[in-house]
């Protein structure tokens, strides 16, 4: 009795174990994996987290849809932790763990610099909705966000001209993108005629909260008797004392304006933005934009998150723009297979949220408005420049030396990230 | 002189004309003003000079709402001030609209250039004005944007003007618009550049530079003079500056750290689990701000007040408790502790992290700890001020409390020799329970203060407890005035280096320093005599 007891628990056992492999294996084949990259913790948390709730509200709307090749879309959310070499740790659990189909995440250029080679090694798509120093082409990576010449080379070009400025502070905090970014912004002011006497550039570490002395630095900087601006590459949450200091200080937009590349709605929602009307931001996107795609969008989000009160910003457009091109693209490829869908993305054009269109370029990048905005005391944007039509992405930059001679086509027969139109070789490796 | 009938009849009709036109005319700014304030940037401009130009005291008042955002256009073109209690008035009369707004107002769009521009007006518009703090700003904003057409005006206003300060800020916008006139005589320039050598500031050596650049060769002289005068003062007030920010930074880790050296002091127990400490208070803060938010709106600026003890309670029942559960069970294993303790940090890290969510949370600034007060060439901000004298304040405490109470009688004499104060009827288990609530206290206070100028996050204590250790190593394990000396000298050390090699370079140096020093005199600055503590 006992022993046919025990051999039936047994069988009962493998049968449980058996019918949940083949239950999994059934639910896998019915569903597609989306991998959501994104900080929900540490100092990028102020501004990741916003993004992988975007992500689950675009993936939950074409679930409505009726999901993407008749199946529904899954996603996978992962905790990086605003630690670098965990990004890359959790992108390979991504692919090879998981198998997800693409990957939507990352926003500093130095998590994105740490996972490229596991999506290049892997085969993954990755879309990376963030402004960034350019420098870089993989054909593995779908840029959505601003390159330098879509959003810092405007911000300079519009406090040049409109403001009529002529001393620089590059504020920026220590990592890849700031210095950059830096480099380029150097080598433009200084193709513009302004002498290096003009320009102060000065790096502090992420979290940082001591700004006494940097703010002190750009005031007597600004009392030389020229106009003189800050370009901010500052991210993550040390902006929140650094605006709090200029506020203490008493630095006015009207007299030292400074021009953020990382500082939007998200940002300033848990700021008291009274002392800070007059500031600027170049980006894409603003929530305050009036087209009538973003008032549907901004519903659906503040009913998806249930708050109200919740603000939209460019980097969530840019996973809009990404999320559907990628859509779109396997639609057309009719399969999700990596190198399908990497050869449909390209000319793919899908409707922004400012009322236009955006296309996917040969080169990875996509075309987008240009709008420089000042910040208002409830924490909106107000638009005060505009470029009349979209800017076309440019990675390699036309002002640095070894840039200025590469483009870049992933389309047969070039397929190459950095080809030298001057040589008429590739140039192999991806980075600079 | 008599005057002919057809005379007096044209007196009539001119008076008559005049009399007519006058608020016709004084409409017709504000109509003009209107319909160019609804076009683009451009235009707005000229609507901004429109208004500045027509002399009106209602057009001040338009331009200031504009500037603050708060003119309002309608479809019709007509402008309407909205204040910041909701209430609306039309821009041209200050007439108060009752009951339903008119429809489809919207705010004037105003850009930097265009603020600018108000201010410039503003400086000629109100410099007549009843309100002292509006004539001091017209006069300051006359001295930052000197134009040689405004002499004149500023020439009668100094006539009329009895506050001794505004004169002083008029007589030096005076100076300002003299230099910048070409037709200028010499002495009248030498006379201008004595009164800017006077005000000394950054603004004045602008002016000067300008004035030596282009002047003769005596104007040029006394410029350099007074230049290299002021060049000197504003070197010394930079250095002051410089120690200032040293101590206020230095003010901020004793802070921290003065927790960690009545723990580590009395007890010799590495506590890894003090940032959290400190963060605690910070979330506490947070915590009672959200309460006053919701249910008491006017107690905000008391806020820091009520949450102060509340702070020390919190974080002092977690020491207690951190103590009786976990440290107690590992006295005399410091590795153990360490491990302990870290794991402890980690556990409540992501206990709030839970509780609270892992972004950041808003802790708002009281009134009177925003902006910054002038003294000499020195800029205090108030928030640094009130966390310098806090800190104080709170040291001064601990003194008193280790002095004259029997609890620091008792934990001093647990320090210098614990087995004879056992001997001596002393209960040193309760002891050491207080010392670890008191220490964690403190740390929770300074949470409270750091709340203020740092982001409120679960990894608020990391960026503390290596300070708070390097401090109290510095200056000296259980001595209270060595952690003061520590606290104060590296922040200035710091604060020193930063403007030289930059904040993560000047934080390198800091800490290279650091180690030098501590292989000199491994003790710290003011090592405690007598036995060692041994448990």
């Amino acid at each position: 009795m006992k022993r046919s007891l025990r051999k039936a628990l047994l069988g009962g056992i493998a049968l449980g174990f058996a019918g949940m492999a083949a239950g999994q294996a059934m639910a896998a084949e019915d569903t597609i994996k989306v991998g959501i990259l994104h900080s929900l913790s540490g100092t990028m948390a102020i501004s990741e987290t916003t993004l992988k709730d975007v992500m689950l509200m675009l993936i939950d709307e074409q679930n409505k849809k009726g999901g993407l090749l008749g199946k529904k879309l899954e996603a996978v959310v992962v905790d990086p932790a605003s630690d670098w070499p965990l990004f890359a740790e959790k992108a390979k659990q991504l692919l090879e763990v998981d198998k997800v189909a693409a990957t939507f995440g990352c926003w500093t250029s130095v998590s994105r610099k740490s996972v490229l080679p596991v999506f290049e090694q892997d085969n993954g798509i990755l879309f990376y909705p963030v402004q960034y120093e350019g420098e870089e082409s993989s054909r593995n990576v779908f840029y959505t966000g601003a390159a330098p010449n879509q959003q810092a080379i405007p911000a300079v070009d519009y406090l040049m001209n409109e403001e009529g400025v002529e001393r620089w502070v590059l504020e920026g905090t220590d990592y890849v993108y700031p210095r950059t970014t830096n480099k380029i912004l150097e080598a433009y002011l200084k193709a513009k005629g302004v002498k290096a006497e003009d320009i102060m550039i000065n790096y502090t570490p992420f979290g940082f909260s001591d700004w006494q002395t940097e703010v002190a630095a750009i005031k007597t900087f600004g009392s030389a008797g020229k106009k003189t601006a800050v370009v901010s590459t500052i991210n993550g949450d040390a902006n929140v004392p650094f605006y709090k200091e200029l506020g203490n200080q008493g630095i006015k937009a009207t007299d030292i304006p400074v021009v953020a590349f990382s500082v939007g709605e998200e940002e300033l929602a848990g700021l008291d933005t009274k002392p800070l009307v007059g500031h600027l931001a170049a980006w894409n996107y603003f929530m305050s934009s009036e087209a009538p795609e973003n008032a549907e969008f901004i519903k659906k989000w503040q009913a998806f998150i249930k708050n109200d009160k919740r603000v939209t910003n460019d980097p969530m457009e840019a996973h809009y723009i990404g999320f559907n091109m990628w859509v779109k693209a396997v639609e057309a490829a009719g399969t999700t297979d990596t190198d399908a869908v990497i050869d449909a993305l390209v000319g793919v054009a899908v409707p922004n949220l400012s009322g236009g269109y955006s296309a996917m370029l040969p080169n990875h990048h996509i075309t987008k408005p240009v709008l420089i905005g000042e910040i208002q005391a409830d924490g909106q944007f107000n638009t005060v420049w505009e470029t009349s039509g979209l800017v076309p992405g440019d990675e390699w930059s036309d002002y640095l030396e070894g840039s200025k001679d590469l483009i870049s086509d992933w389309r047969a027969p070039l397929s190459c990230g950095n080809f030298n139109a001057k040589t008429g070789k590739c140039m192999g490796t991806v980075t600079q | 002189m008599r005057l002919t009938a057809a005379s007096k009849l044209l007196v009539i009709i001119l008076t008559l004309l005049v009399w007519a036109s006058w608020p016709a005319a004084r409409g017709d700014s504000f109509d003009d003003a209107g319909v160019l304030l609804a076009g683009k940037y451009p235009e707005i401009e000229q609507g901004v000079a429109l208004l500045a130009a027509s002399g009106d005291p209602a057009a001040a008042s338009a331009l200031q709402a504009l500037s603050a955002g708060q003119l309002l256009i309608g479809p019709d073109k007509a402008l309407y001030i909205e204040s910041d209690d909701g209430t609306l008035v039309t821009a041209r009369d200050g007439a108060k609209i009752e009951g339903e707004r008119p429809a489809g107002l919207k705010p004037v769009k105003v850009n930097n250039r265009i603020r600018r521009a108000i201010e410039a007006a503003m400086g000629q518009l109100t410099l007549l004005s009843s309100d002292p703090a509006q004539r001091a700003r017209a006069a300051s904003s006359l001295f930052d944007n000197p134009d040689p057409a405004q002499l004149a005006m500023v020439d009668g206003a100094l006539r009329q003007e009895s506050d001794p300060a505004i004169k002083l800020l008029l007589e030096q916008a005076r100076a300002a618009i003299l230099l910048a006139t070409p037709e200028t005589t010499d002495d009248d320039k030498l006379a201008a550049i004595e009164v800017l050598a006077a005000r000394g500031d950054q603004k004045a050596k602008v002016l000067l530079s300008n004035a030596a650049a282009t002047g003769s060769t005596s104007v040029a002289d006394a410029a350099n003079a007074a230049l290299a005068k002021i060049e000197r003062s504003l070197a010394l007030w930079s250095a002051a500056q410089s120690v200032y920010y040293g101590v206020s930074l230095g003010s901020v880790l004793l802070l921290a750290a003065i927790g960690l050296a009545i723990t580590f002091g009395v007890m010799g127990v590495i506590n890894m689990a003090h940032g959290e400490m400190v963060m605690l208070g910070a979330y506490t803060t947070f915590v009672v701000q959200e309460v006053i938010r919701t249910s008491a709106p006017g107690l905000f600026d008391y806020s820091l007040l009520i949450a102060t003890p509340l702070a020390f309670l919190v974080s002092g029942l977690f020491g207690v408790a951190i103590e009786r559960s976990i440290i107690r069970f590992l006295y005399g294993r410091p590795l153990e502790t360490l491990l302990a303790t870290f794991g402890l940090s980690l556990v409540l890290q992501q206990g709030v992290r839970s509780i609270f969510g892992p972004t950041n949370r808003e802790v708002g600034n009281p009134s009177w700890m925003s902006g910054s007060v002038d003294v000499g060439g020195l800029a205090l901000t108030y928030n640094r001020l009130w966390i310098i004298l806090f800190s104080i304040a709170v040291f001064v405490l601990l003194i008193v409390l280790l002095r004259k109470t029997m609890l620091g009688l008792q934990m001093r004499a647990v320090t210098q020799n614990r087995r004879m104060a056992a001997s001596m009827g002393i209960r040193t288990d309760w002891v050491d329970s207080m010392t670890f609530g008191l220490g964690s206290g403190v740390a929770g206070i300074a949470g409270v203060a750091l709340s203020q100028i740092d982001n409120v996050s679960p990894n608020l204590g990391q960026s503390y407890v290596i300070d708070s250790f390097m401090v109290v190593v510095f200056g000296g394990v259980g001595n209270l005035w060595g952690t003061l000396v520590g606290a104060v000298s590296l922040g200035i050390a710091n604060k020193l280096l930063e403007p030289v090699a930059g904040a993560v370079l000047g934080k390198i140096a800091v800490l290279v320093l650091l180690v030098l020093f501590i292989q000199r005199r491994p003790r710290g600055l003011f090592p405690v005599k007598g036995r060692a503590v041994e448990t």
